[in-house]
Formats: structure tokens, sequence, C-alpha cells
């Protein structure tokens, strides 16, 4: 039976191999390579960990008895982290100098946080918000400190943020834009969820710098100077600026990496016995940081192992539906617009709605949906399909149902 | 549950049908439930879809509650003495003529009474003239002319005995829907009653015609003419009743065979088909038992009396005249138009139906008056009077329960004659008309509910109409006004009055007096009520006049003897040579003009527009125009148009309708300055007269019509009124829990929509919360805005006329919170998913909309409008929507 070796215990390689086992349950002996020591966790609802509305195991998306219903070798924890491919020989190899051979490998070891680059990044009590560890750590600094502080006002600093709040700490986020999540919202929307959060006690810093960060005499954090000269007491800093991808093994094995590791749309990387998908990937110049365009690659990149061999993704405008502590957001395309655009506006401030469609030439380029995201599929399929709108253009905004 | 309250007996304050009303009050709540009197011969029971809705009108909303001096509140004495004085200063000055009262078909008979007496009597001038001359004076020489007197012939008992009914000129259906109720009884009970309608448009009324005969505007005296000529080449003339009974016969048909030699000519000058005028004639010539009921259409015309002679002739050649089932009747407008004639309201008239064409009528009333400073010539009629204010020469006047600023012809030289004027009073029981907008004095009047006294109805009945609620504010009933007036000007005796019935037996002692054979008959005698006491006069039964020792008990029919009020006691023939309108169509103002009143709307809207539902059938002036034409002007469905004679302009929304026929249009006559603004019939409507009864000739006004420019159209739903400036186009209307603002303009300013939402922000102390929904490039703007969760305002501004249907929308102001869907659905203007949209109203008693109908009509597979009425009431009460139910089956 041939061997198909998964590095990367994420949401994108196991839903790969879910996907694989749907249509050719026994067609390879597979091991998986975790770094995390737990099973495939819905990295999504760490912010619900956070919060403590969920526990570990209310994440778990497959325990270990998953693996061994389908006699999936599972090697779990810093140690079984790989550090080497031998394309050669088709082999990986970890740290503790486990060794597996492949005739396939799916590389899924997704994405890096990044550190902001000022003095004092190095500082105690500094962390990224990635995994269940930082979890646990913040968990153990809200118990026994007040100030935190996130840089980035994204998605991922946001649910931070409000889960710090939630656990009792004073939290100030400091956002380099003046709209909040500005790469999926508009400044209405992006003003809407600050407005949202701030009622729930959160503090902002938008449109900010950090100029340094100055610790105390254990060289653990004690103040952050921002650019603007004023200062934040801080406890706790978490960087939620971004991710980039994990490339650096697929990069050290000789595979093509730009930003990151590079795929055909078959997802297979310049080594055809080697896939990747996921965070890790670049594909047609795009990377990928959210949840929907990694299972559309899962499938993908199954139907590929499989055998079948028909399947292509393709880049579609990323649709962003998200839940922003608690607030639907959804949006596509270009909300922004520009001279050549036309606009369509919903708002009921009271009730949190807010909805935005851009047009051009009559055809739905754009959408921001803020509060109800209902009709967001059906946007989302008249901006791919490139139908025209101008019948139901008045009705449009409403929704679906009042077309 | 409380005991049931008793009913009152009153009278509808609307049409000339006056229909009884019992009215069940309950005074804690003031408030009423009407229902139509079933003891009431006028009605028996029945009521129209205005008269059902008068619970609506009588709350304290835009009334008028104290006495105003250039908008001061002020006491009555200073009011009166004001009046007064500056009343006698001017006839000192200037003599009795300088000044004038402008009266009503709305005052009671015992107001009218007193306010004659007044101006004829004692201030020594005639010029006291009313509305009823826009309606009904054409109607008055008419009969005047043929009878000696102004006398309708028979009853409504005729409807249901005649076996021809033609209704020309008139919309019977809408304007006097209780009688077409009772034709259409008539009709079901008896299938061979044939029904004619004669009228230029195709009305709601021609739902009940044979034959519609939509003559061309103006040439009714030809059809009538027409009809004569061929009555007698048909040989089917009553030659006894010719001889015995009338005089001037031979010139009258030689006229009329003259202007109307056959039916070709005919057909050709009416722009008839030949085939209906001979089914027409036919049917007249083969009915004994013909009625011939006329309104305006016939009145206000140029030519207006003598279309009147023209079908009095036609009876009076056929004897069918003062027997049952038969007579030409002249349907009234007004409620007590007929009452106003009988005092002697109009400015020719003297008093109790003498005038001062003899000099011993005039002498007569001054000894019966005690006065000797009586108007011995008569006084302006309505269009020459306020000529006279615009010229200087009136220089005071007195006007009273009307608004002549909208419903006189030319009726923006009566805004500018009011303006310039010194000295104009106005008594009303609303605060904000167009008129009391130019008023120095305002009188505060009361209105319907709180009135007491009596009314005459088209077929010479008087009835009471009874106070429900005491007097609004400081309200007093116009012949008290009247009469403090006299007495502040020094008219102590002949004013002293405490009770209507002291003037309303005074009046009927008036007319009993020296109403003998050694003076001569007249017809209007009421001296059988002479001796009323009060206790008799608060429980007076309708009764039909004359009332006299003779007739204690009333008169269904007059000249059921043959016996006529001239000199010589026969009925009169007049020679008539039909006359086109005085301005006809040409090239600059192609198109021909008429007027008239809709269903659920009456005079200037100052009560209907209180009722939410009446509101709904029409909102805003719209003008009915044929396909053909609206492809002739460039107009568009929906949308508004410029309307424009050589005397004003307005706008009104367009209404495509094959019911008007090519080169004629419709203009619905009730819309004011305060509530529509440039929607004033009244200012496009040309002011040429009758040259006998001085009435105006509203329905026919050369006019041209072109699209309206706007660069946006919108709508206001807001739960309180609005006061919006600036904006070109403007209708506003009530309803249930909100007031309605449609409107468009030629520019919409940038910040329009923000100004507007700070507007409605700046109205209300609380915090109010705002959805808004733009469309900037497609110039689409909505927004809502809500306090505490409670809709209180909507507004929808798009670039073209296709706004959603405001009935959905309007319903939600009845909501103490809007259910989320609703919220969310709000700015589509659609429901949300699952319910459905009434649609327009039909049936405005039960507000049942057109949607609604035939959604049912679909669903059950109604067949009939009486299903219809079963399954949803619409068309149960008074039925005034059963040709529109019928069109949706």
């Amino acid at each position: 039976m041939p061997k198909l070796v998964v590095i990367g215990n994420g949401m994108a390689g196991i839903r790969t191999l879910e996907e694989l086992l749907k249509s050719a349950p026994h067609q390879y002996e597979i091991t998986v390579f975790g770094s995390e020591p737990h099973g495939n966790y819905n990295r999504i609802m760490l912010s619900s960990v956070l919060s403590g509305e969920k526990a570990l195991d209310d994440i778990l998306i497959n325990d270990q008895a998953w693996y061994d219903q389908h006699n999936i070798t599972l090697y779990s924890g810093a140690s079984k982290t790989v550090s080497r491919i031998d394309r050669q020989n088709r082999k990986v190899y970890t740290q503790d100098g486990t060794v597996a051979d492949y005739d396939r490998l799916l590389i899924s070891t997704g994405s890096k946080p990044v550190i902001a680059n000022v003095p004092g990044n190095h500082l105690a009590g500094i962390i990224s918000f990635r995994d269940i560890a930082d979890v646990n750590k913040m968990l153990d600094y809200s118990q026994h400190h007040k100030n935190a502080v996130v840089l980035g006002g994204g998605l991922l600093g946001l649910e931070a943020a409000n889960g710090l709040a939630l656990r009792g700490m004073r939290v100030t986020v400091i956002h380099n834009n003046a709209v909040l999540l500005n790469r999926q919202m508009d400044t209405v929307a992006g003003t809407l969820l600050q407005k949202e959060l701030e009622s729930k006690g959160l503090s902002f810093k938008m449109a900010s710098q950090v100029e340094q960060l100055l610790g105390d005499e254990n060289e653990h954090i004690k103040t952050i100077q921002l650019t603007d000269g004023s200062e934040l007491d801080c406890d706790l800093l978490v960087m939620a600026i971004g991710v980039k991808p994990n490339k650096a093994l697929a990069k050290a094995a000789g595979l093509y990496c730009e930003q990151g590791i590079i795929v055909n749309d078959t997802l297979q990387t310049y080594d055809p016995r080697v896939y990747a998908v996921g965070e890790c990937i670049q594909h047609r110049g795009q990377t990928f940081g959210l949840v929907a365009p990694l299972f559309e690659q899962a499938k993908v990149c199954a139907n590929h192992l499989t055998g079948h061999g028909v399947a292509q993704y393709l880049t579609l405008p990323t649709a962003t539906k998200l839940k922003v502590t608690g607030v639907q957001v959804f949006s596509i395309g270009d909300f922004i617009g520009d001279e050549t655009s036309e606009t369509l506006q919903f708002t009921d401030t009271a009730l949190g709605i807010y909805k935005k469609l851009v047009i051009r030439a009559n055809i739905l380029i754009g959408a921001v949906l803020y509060g109800d995201t209902q009709d967001s599929y059906w946007y989302q399929e008249l901006l791919e399909k490139e139908q025209s709108i101008t019948p139901i253009r008045d009705q449009l905004i409403f929704g679906k149902a009042y077309v | 549950m409380s005991k049931a309250l008793p009913a009152i007996q009153t009278t509808c304050p609307y049409c000339g049908v006056g229909c009884g009303i019992s009215a069940v009050v309950n005074q804690n709540q003031h408030s009423v439930d009407i229902k139509g009197d079933q003891t009431h011969p006028a009605n028996s029971g029945r009521l129209c879809s205005k008269g059902s809705a008068l619970g609506d009108t009588i709350n304290l909303e835009g009334r008028l509650l104290d006495p105003r001096i250039n908008g001061q509140v002020v006491d009555w004495d200073a009011a009166l003495s004001l009046v007064a004085n500056t009343f006698l200063e001017t006839i000192n000055k200037f003599g009795p003529d300088s000044v004038a009262i402008y009266g009503s078909g709305q005052l009671l008979t015992e107001d009218y009474y007193v306010a004659n007496k007044l101006m004829k009597g004692f201030i020594g001038s005639a010029n006291m003239d009313t509305n009823s001359r826009l309606c009904m004076s054409s109607s008055v020489a008419g009969h005047k002319r043929a009878f000696g007197s102004d006398t309708v012939p028979g009853c409504y008992e005729d409807l249901d005995l005649a076996d021809l009914i033609i209704l020309i000129g008139s919309n019977t259906a809408w304007c006097h829907p209780v009688i077409f109720q009772r034709i259409r009884a008539a009709k079901q009970a008896r299938p061979d009653l044939k029904v004619v309608v004669i009228d230029p448009r195709h009305t709601a009324t021609c739902d009940l015609a044979d034959v519609h005969l939509p003559v061309a505007s103006g040439s009714d005296a030809v059809l009538f003419n027409g009809l004569l000529s061929f009555l007698n080449t048909e040989q089917v003339l009553n030659q006894d009743y010719i001889n015995t009974h009338t005089e001037g016969f031979t010139p009258a048909i030689q006229t009329a065979e003259l202007s109307a030699p056959s039916i070709a000519e005919v057909a050709g000058q009416c722009q008839l088909n030949e085939t209906d005028v001979q089914y027409f004639y036919d049917l007249f010539k083969n009915h004994k038992k013909v009625m011939s009921l006329y309104s305006q259409g016939i009145n206000q015309s140029s030519s207006g009396t003598d279309k009147v002679n023209a079908i009095i002739n036609c009876h009076l050649a056929t004897g069918r005249i003062g027997q049952p089932g038969m007579g030409p009747f002249s349907l009234t407008g007004q409620p007590n138009a007929m009452g106003g004639r009988e005092v002697g309201g109009l400015a020719h008239q003297l008093a109790a139906h003498m005038d001062f064409s003899k000099a011993e009528d005039v002498n007569r009333v001054a000894r019966f008056w005690g006065s000797d400073n009586i108007a011995t010539k008569p006084g302006l009629p309505a269009v020459a009077l306020f000529n006279a204010v615009s010229a200087g020469e009136i220089k005071a006047i007195w006007i009273m329960g009307t608004n002549p600023v909208v419903s006189m012809p030319n009726a923006d030289l009566v805004k500018r004659a009011l303006k310039q004027c010194d000295f104009v009073v106005v008594s009303d029981c609303i605060a904000q008309t167009d008129t009391s907008a130019f008023a120095h004095v305002l009188l505060p009047a009361l209105g319907w509910s709180e009135k007491d006294g009596t009314v005459t109805n088209s077929e010479r009945r008087i009835s009471r109409q009874r106070a429900l609620f005491k007097p609004a504010g400081n309200a007093k009933a116009d012949w008290w006004i009247i009469s403090q007036v006299a007495q502040h000007m020094g008219f102590n005796q002949a004013f002293n009055y405490n009770h209507p019935y002291e003037i309303f037996t005074e009046h009927a002692a008036l007319s009993g007096f020296e109403n003998d054979i050694t003076h001569g008959y007249r017809d209007f005698d009421i001296s059988g009520l002479a001796t009323l006491d009060q206790n008799s006069y608060e429980n007076l039964q309708p009764i039909q006049w004359p009332v006299n020792a003779n007739n204690p008990k009333g008169t269904e029919r007059m000249f059921t003897d043959g016996h006529y009020f001239t000199p010589t006691g026969k009925a009169q023939f007049i020679a008539i040579t039909p006359r086109p309108p005085v301005n006809l169509p040409h090239k600059d103002y192609p198109l021909i003009l008429n007027t008239g009143r809709l269903r659920d709307q009456w005079h200037t809207m100052t009560r209907t527009a209180l009722s939410a539902n009446l509101n709904q059938h029409s909102p805003e002036p719209c003008v009915e125009i044929h396909p053909v034409d609206v492809k002739n002007y460039n107009l568009t469905a929906d949308a508004l148009a410029e309307l424009e004679s050589a005397w004003g302009k307005m706008l009104a929304r367009v209404k495509i309708t094959d019911d008007q026929t090519l080169g004629n249009v419709f203009i619905p006559m009730h819309w004011t300055a305060q509530n529509a603004n440039d929607g004033r019939m009244g200012a496009l409507v040309n002011p040429e007269v009758d040259p006998i009864s001085k009435q105006p000739e509203s329905k026919h006004t050369p006019i041209r019509i072109k699209s309206y420019q706007a660069v946006w159209h919108g709508f206001i739903l807001s739960r309180a009124p609005l006061e919006l400036s600036d904006i070109s186009y403007q209708v506003s209307s009530k309803g249930d829990y909100f007031y309605r603002y449609e409107l468009a303009g030629q520019q919409l300013p940038d910040p329009w929509l923000n100004t507007l939402k700070d507007t409605l922000s700046a109205n209300i102390a609380e915090n109010s919360e705002w959805q808004t929904y733009q469309d900037a490039s497609l110039g689409s703007y909505r927004a809502a805005q809500f306090i505490k969760g409670r809709l209180n305002a909507v507004i929808f501004i798009a670039a073209d006329h296709k706004l959603p249907e405001r009935n959905w929308l309007s319903s939600l102001f009845a909501k103490v919170t809007l259910e989320p869907e609703a919220r969310m659905a709000l700015l589509s203007g659609l429901p949300p998913k699952g319910s459905h949209q009434s649609g327009k109203v039909v049936c405005a008693c039960f507000n049942v909309g057109e949607k609604t109908i035939r959604a049912c009509i679909e669903e059950k597979q109604l067949k009939t409008h009486q299903e219809v009425g079963q399954c949803l009431k619409a068309g149960t009460n008074c039925g005034s929507c059963i040709p529109e139910i019928k069109a949706l089956l």
C-alpha cells in the first residue's frame, strides 16, 4: 500500500485526509506529524476557549480514536516536529529522529505569527495567539495581571482582546489603521464594530504605531511607547499583526517558494509527489488566512491524491464570513470601490446592522455585511456568476427573499 | 358593559341627498357611532362612505377654538365689536355696497336666514352671495324661468316609481351615492327600469347604465333640443298639457328644430353615435315615467340655465311632470343649498323665494322685518363679487363656512383680492384654510355635531341637524355670531334671538306672510311650522315643503294640478339656442378641463381629510386623461403633469383612463394649499359665467398639459404632522396614526436627506434611531426613524415616480414596535415574505384593498360583488365601490 505522510496536524491537512478517506478509505497507509501535543482541533475556536465559552475538548475535531479507527499513525508533540524532508529518498525526519517513508507527501505546516520589528520585542510577556499553548499563557496572565495590550486590530487580535477582557483584564488594542478589520471591512463597518467593542469595555488606540517596548528589571514587558509619545502600561502583550506562511521546511527541502510554498491548481508543489494545502501555500500569487478556501483546497487536493485528478482549485474572490466577538460579519470582493463603481448602502445603527454592496457595470463586485449576513451566500453567488443585477437592484440589499 | 346610549337623529352635512343619521354619542370619549337613520325618508338607513366616516371628523384637530384678530386670540366682545365697527365705518364712508357677505350651502337655514336678513334687510345691500352660486344657481334660474318659482317638482320616491331614469352631468355613484344605491335597488327590483347616463366621462355611475352617452363637453342643450324635436316628429307630445298648462311651445320647438333638426345632426354636434342617440330618444319616447336627474355637469356652464330649460322643455312637452315617477330633478350638491335658496341667500334673491323683481315683494319683506333700509336691487353674484373685492369696490367682506380661495374659478384672483382687501372676516370651524390665511378676524363657528338647526335636501325635505356635543372651545353658532354683530351694529330689536327655533319660526312666518290669493301665492310656504314651540322644533320630523294649512304634513310633489307660479299660472317653454362654452380649446390650450368631486372627499377637504379611511381612495390630486392624449403630450402614467390655463397652473398626477374621451381631462376639485401646493384646480378654471344664473363654467376650461420634469419623487409618512418647505410638489393627507406627504421637486439639494432627518429629529425630545438605505447613483434614498423601537417616520426618495406602495408601510404606524422581520423589510417597501399587501383602497367603508379583493376572488372563485361582500364586507355598506369591485371581477 502506498504511503502518505502529512506534515502538520492542523485544519487544512486533516480536512484533506477526511476528504480522502471519504472516497478512498484504503488507498494509503497514512502517517501524520503534528508539533502540538493534541489531536486535530479547530483553531478558529481558540478564542472561545480563551473567552471561557468552550473547553479544549469541545474544540477537538478528531481525537486519538479517529486516527486509530482509520489506521492513521499520529506523531504529535514538539519532539515530533518534522525537521527535514529528504525528497530524493522520500523520507521525513523529526527532531527526535523518527523517520517516515512516503510515496506522497502533504505539507500543511500552516503559518507563523508575525512579530513586530520594534525594540523590545524579545521581552517576556510578549506572545502570539496561534495555538493552545498561547491560550494557556493568556489564561495564566489573566489570573495575576491587570493590563493587557493587543497589537493588531484584525480578527485574531480582536478575538484575543475580547477574550482577555472577558477574563477580567483591562485591554487596549493598538491598530495601525484607523479602521478595525480594515482588510475585511470598510470604515462604517469597522466603526460599528469598534463601538460595539468599546461598549464591552475594550479600549482602542487607532492609527497608532509602536515606538518601542520597555521592560522591567526582569526583562518583562512593562510599558509600550507609541510613536505619538503616549505610553501604555502593559503586563501582557499579544501580537496579532498577521501571519506568514510557514514555508521554512519546504524551502529547506528545495521546493520552490515565494511568500509561501508555490502550488499549482491541483495543490501540487514543484515536486509532483509533494502536495501542500493551507496557510503555508501560495497559489497564483495569493496566500490564505481564512478557513473557507482551505477546505476547498482540501477537496481538490484529496481528489488528486485519490488519483481522480479532475478537480481544479480556482482562486475565487475572497469571501470573508466571520463571527467577531458575536457579531456576524461578511465581506467579499472589492467592497471599497472607486469612481467607476456605485454603492448601495443600508444601515440600522440601533440594530447594529450595516450592509454595503458595490456595483460596477451592473455587476456586483463587492459586499460588506455587518450584523446581518443571512444573504451572504446569495451575494457571493451573484458576484461569482457576474450576473447583471439591474432587474433586482432596487431590492438587492434587502436580500434574496425580496427579489 | 355600559348600558346602551340613546341615539340622536340628525342629518349628514355633506351632499344634498340629506341623509338621516342615527348617532350614538359617547360624551366621555368625545366619540360617536354613526349609522344611517332607518326612519329617515331620504335614505332609509343607507349611508355613503363619507357619511359613515363622520365619526372620524369630530375630533378637535385643526379646529378654530377662539376668536382671533390678526392671529391673536381675543375675547368674543373684542372680535364682534371690531367686525361691527369696521362694517359700520365702511358703510358710513363708502355706502352699503362696499361690504359683502359670502356664505355657504354648509350654513344651516337659521344661520343663513340671519345673515341674509342682516345684509339685505338692515345693511341695505344685497351683496350677500353664497357658494351655492357655484353649484345650483343655473337650476334656480331654470326653475324660475320655467315654473315662475325655484321649485323641485318631484321627490326621491319617484326614483322607485320611474321606468326610465336619465342621469345628466351627474356622477351620482360618487357624488350622491345614496341616490345611486336607491336607483340600483330599483333596477334590481325591476330589471325593466332603464338608466341612461349622459356625461362626457365614463364614470362609476355608468355601471348602472343601459346606455352611456359621452356627449361632447357643453353640448347637452343640443341633445335635449334634439329630443324635443324628435318627440315632436314622432308625435308623442302631450298636446293637451301643452295647451292647458304651458306657454311658449311654438318658439321653443322651432328653435329646437333649427338647432337639432335630426338625429344625425345631434350625433354630429354632440360627438355621439347615431344608434345611441336613437336608442336614448326611443327610450324617452316609450317611457312615460321618466325622471331627468341633473347636477353640476348641467349647472356649471355658461349656458347652464338654458340646459336646465332644455331638459324641462322635454318634460313639459310630454306632460311628464308633477306625477309619481316623473319629472326633471335637480340633485343639489350641498346639504343646505336648498335652505339657502329658501331664505334668499343668493345675491339676486331677497327672502322666502321672493326677489327684487317685484316692488311689492321688497315692500312686503321690509314690513315683515320692520326695516326701513332694505336692499332694493340685486347684489353681486360670486364671481362679480370677488371681482369687486379685487377692484377695491368692496372693502369689507365676511366669508362664512366656505373656502373661495380654492373653490372659485380663477381662484388666484380671489386670493389676490382677499390679500389686498381692507377687512376680511372669516367664520369657520377650521383654523387653517386657504381662505382663513387672509382673515383679519377669524370667528370660530360650530362644526357638524355641534350645530343645531335645520337643512333642506334636494327633495324639499326639511330635516333637523342636531347637536351631539357641546361647542368646542369658544366656538359659537353662526346665527349667534351674526346676530351679535348685528346687535353691535345697533340692530338690537331685529336680531334679539336666543334660540334657533325663534329664527326658524320667523322664517316660516315670512314664508307664509301675505302668501295668499290676494297677494299671490308663492311656492315656498312653511307657514305650517311658524307656530312651533321650542319643544316641537326640537322634535321636528323630516317634512317636505310646502307645509301650510292645506298641506299640514308637507307635500311630496309639486305641480300635480299643472298650476305654476308664473303670472299666468302656466309653465313656460324657453326657446333654447344652444351656445358652446365661452372659451373653446385652441392651439395654445388644446385640451378641455372638466372638474368634479371624488367619491371619498368633500369640497375643500377641511373635514373629510380628517378621516384616514377617506383619504386612502385618492390621496393626491390627479388628472384623468385618455391614453392617446398621454402619448400626444408625452406624459407618463403615475408621474406628474403640469397643467396650465390662461388663468393659472397646477400640478397633478397622471392617471390614464379610457373613461376620458380624447381631448378631455378631469381633475378633482378638492385639493387646497393646506394639503397640496399647486394642487388647486380653481386656479385653472375660467371665470366665465352664465349670463342669467351667473354660475361659473367650472366644467369647461381650455388648458394645456406637459410632463412635470421632476428630478426626484418621494413620500414621507410621519407620525406627527410636518412643516416641509421649499418642495415644489407637496401633497399631504392624514392616515391612521400617520401623515402622508407625497413629494416631488425639480432640484434635490445635496444634503436634503440629512436636512430632513435633522428636521424630523429636531421635533422630538427623545433620541431617535435611524435606518437608512441609499443607492446614490440612482438617486434612491430611504430612511426610517424609530423612537424606542416604535416607527416614527419613513422617507422614500427616488429619481422617478416608481416608489413602493404606501399601504403596507402605512399600516406599520399602528404598531407599538415592529417585529424584527418587518423592521428589516421596511425600507424595501415590501412586507416581509409571507404577508401580503392589501393594495389601493377600494372599499373605504371597511378599508378593503384591491389586492385583498383580487386574492379573495381568485382563491374562492368569486363571481359576483355580492359574494365579495360576503367574504370581505367590501361594498356592503355604501356600495359606491361596487363598480370598482365589478371591474376586478
